[in-house]
């Protein structure tokens, strides 16, 4: 077999291949779940019950895709440019280990300048951490897909570190966690009594900002004409280097205000279980928004609600919970394959 | 206990080649996949599948090389979906091994929480026990070290020099490394990429997995979640550092796993009661970044690696 692309492909050939790669998703979702012995309809009714079937669900849903909006924008962001982040936990981390140190109480400062200096800090916490992997790779052309999979391994065992040392609270029982943050440090909740916080529409407002960046800036153009051909665009006079260490700045930023909304936000201290992969699940967050901005926050309320959902049908049906990762990482391998059969037809030779 | 009297206890060494023992299988299964011009950064999640699958295998009721080659059909099934993504379909490596790294560990967590829904420990096996190789056993420092392991120390050292044997010097050998450097220079001589590209991932994913299945039936005689814990990483860095071949990568493991060794019983010294213990846990994965900087000068890496070939194009 070989692949031919189609010249012009119609709207059908578009929608069809990603529609049937979620169908895809969902059947072996339900083979999975009968082989546990679940009723697939069951399953899933339990699943979008548990996501959405009431008002404390869709907050849980909420909260849940606020950090997976940021990790998937991230990784979004430098897959475009054909950055290869996979790294976007450790960032992740550096920005809640940034938050858990600038927000217990060394700054005293009203909460309108306390707040966005720790968000920017946690930025470039986590944008430093990624420039180290980028550099390797512009200089001396080491793969940065193995070098953030390991720092991910490093980043963590130093925030175990930090947990059991400088940053562990005297008060925490023994138990590896920072002290509480101060009131001032916190993301307020957006309504009063509602368990969900101003990090969501942060990260709302990051997709819309990295939107405008990918479809109206210099920059923008820069990292997909990066992505697309390196080789051209450095023929065109492109500083492909200078692109993609800034790539790399905006990718290790955007994960690290996943760690800063999940500590301001939703935990008020730091922990070594802030995030359960996070970072890893905004690639598959990512690849089914297509790497576009608007997708991500998509792609993540639908990963989320998957998560939440099937943390409570498995409480209720004894259906592992890995359910839901197994149906997200097979929706992960079915789309790129998707993708690519919206430009090629395969041909028998 | 000093640094100098460490590296000349046996025991230090005996160790080192069990700690190597997996890294040796699965980096060998990576070297193959990239030899033949495919990046399998499935690794990770085969090798979690393999750790599992030979251990459920054996735990219900086969023999332990029964395990190793249940170990080694499920590595060979991921293969073949990391191949079929891949190769004819040529789709990014990067993100193709990634989803099947996700999906073997999930699956792999699913099945034994579907097996196994009560169990609060893990049961045990009863694993492979080191026999002793008569005479060579009996040299000093190295006998203790390399001729008193389990039997699946001695396959490990074995597949080295299989590979080895069949990369350089059989025309299927050939055929690989062609593959994974001049592709449309296999296509000319008649020979199918996409056959060569499939059989690689696929054999060298069965090797991953039993690397994984070392962990359950040789090293420890149970399996827990983060069992596998970066290794497949660390072996794709280790591929880079053996500059593609299999003797340099054999170096390698030991190499790495000799530091690793060290690390464990440096925690126990007065080094250990200063230093705090993540530091040493860190030493595998910082060497890994180290290696790859050292070697990124001099990397001969395959012409071909995650070029996918497409007969159509040229």
């Amino acid at each position: 077999m070989r692949l031919e692309p189609i010249a012009d492909p119609s709207l059908a050939r578009r929608l069809l291949p990603p529609v049937l790669a979620i169908a895809g998703s969902f059947l072996v979702a339900s083979l999975l779940a009968l082989i546990a012995g679940g009723n697939p309809l069951a399953v899933f009714g339990a699943i979008i019950k548990g996501a959405v079937g009431s008002k404390f669900a869709l907050l849980e849903t909420l909260n849940r895709a606020t950090p997976l909006i940021f990790t998937g924008l991230a990784v979004a962001v430098a897959f475009r440019a054909k950055l290869w982040n996979i790294g976007a936990e450790a960032q992740l981390y550096a920005g809640a280990v940034v938050t858990a140190v600038l927000g217990t109480g060394v700054l005293q400062w009203p909460a309108a300048l306390l707040l966005p200096t720790i968000a920017i800090l946690s930025m470039l916490a986590g944008a430093l951490l990624l420039l180290g992997p980028a550099l390797l790779k512009t200089r001396l052309g080491v793969d940065e897909v193995v070098t953030t999979l390991l720092l991910n391994f490093i980043f963590l065992l130093f925030v175990s570190y930090l947990l059991e040392g400088p940053l562990k609270d005297p008060m925490g029982m023994g138990w590896p966690k920072s002290p509480r943050l101060i009131e001032e440090a916190r993301l307020p909740r957006i309504v009063e009594g509602l368990r969900l916080h101003w990090g969501f529409v942060l990260a709302l407002i990051a997709a819309v900002a990295l939107w405008i960046i990918n479809t109206r800036t210099t920059l923008g153009f820069e990292m997909r004409a990066v992505g697309q051909n390196a080789e051209a665009a450095r023929f065109a006079g492109m500083p492909v280097t200078g692109v993609i260490l800034k790539t790399a700045l905006l990718s290790g930023g955007l994960a690290a205000l996943a760690g800063f909304s999940e500590v301001s936000g939703l935990k008020g201290s730091l922990t070594l279980d802030i995030s359960p992969g996070y970072g890893y699940t905004g690639i598959v967050v990512a690849m089914l928004a297509l790497l576009h901005p608007l997708g991500v926050v998509a792609a993540a309320l639908f990963v989320a609600a998957i998560f939440v959902g099937a943390n409570a049908m498995s409480r209720a049906l004894d259906v592992p919970t890995y359910l839901a990762d197994i149906m997200l990482a097979s929706a992960l391998l079915m789309m790129v394959l998707a993708i690519l059969l919206t430009k090629f037809r395969v041909v028998r030779d | 206990m000093d640094i100098f009297e460490i590296l000349t206890s046996a025991a230090f060494w005996a160790a080192a080649i069990r700690i190597a023992s997996p890294l040796i299988f699965a980096t060998m299964g990576e070297l193959i996949c990239e030899r033949a011009g495919v990046l399998n950064l499935g690794i990770e999640g085969i090798m979690v599948a393999g750790a599992f699958a030979g251990w459920i295998a054996v735990w219900a009721g086969l023999p332990l090389w029964g395990g190793v080659a249940v170990a080694f059909v499920t590595g060979m099934a991921f293969g073949l979906l990391h191949g079929i993504f891949s190769v004819p379909f040529g789709l990014s490596q990067h993100v193709v091994g990634i989803g099947v790294t996700l999906l073997a560990t999930s699956l792999t967590f699913y099945t034994y929480r579907v097996v196994l829904p009560e169990v609060s420990s893990p049961p045990k096996i009863t694993a492979f026990q080191p026999v002793e190789i008569p005479l060579l056993s009996k040299i000093p420092l190295i006998g203790p070290a390399l001729f008193n392991q389990t039997p699946l120390t001695y396959a490990a050292f074995i597949l080295v020099g299989l590979v080895a044997l069949v990369l350089y010097r059989t025309p299927l050998g050939l055929a690989v490394r062609a593959a994974g450097e001049s592709p449309s220079a296999v296509a000319a001589q008649g020979l199918s990429v996409t056959a060569i590209r499939m059989g690689a991932v696929i054999v060298g994913s069965g090797f991953m997995a039993v690397g994984g299945a070392f962990l359950t039936l040789s090293a420890f005689d149970s399996f827990f979640f983060d069992m596998v814990n970066g290794r497949g990483w660390i072996c794709i860095a280790l591929v880079v550092f053996g500059v593609w071949k299999p003797g340099k990568a054999l170096l390698g493991a030991i190499l790495f796993a000799a530091f690793d060794a060290l690390q464990i019983r440096l925690q126990q010294t007065t080094i250990g009661a200063v230093v705090p213990y993540q530091l040493f846990l860190m030493l595998p994965y910082i060497l890994s970044i180290l290696a790859l900087v050292l070697m990124s000068r001099r990397a001969e890496v395959p012409a071909a690696l995650m070029v996918p070939f497409n007969k159509g194009e040229r």
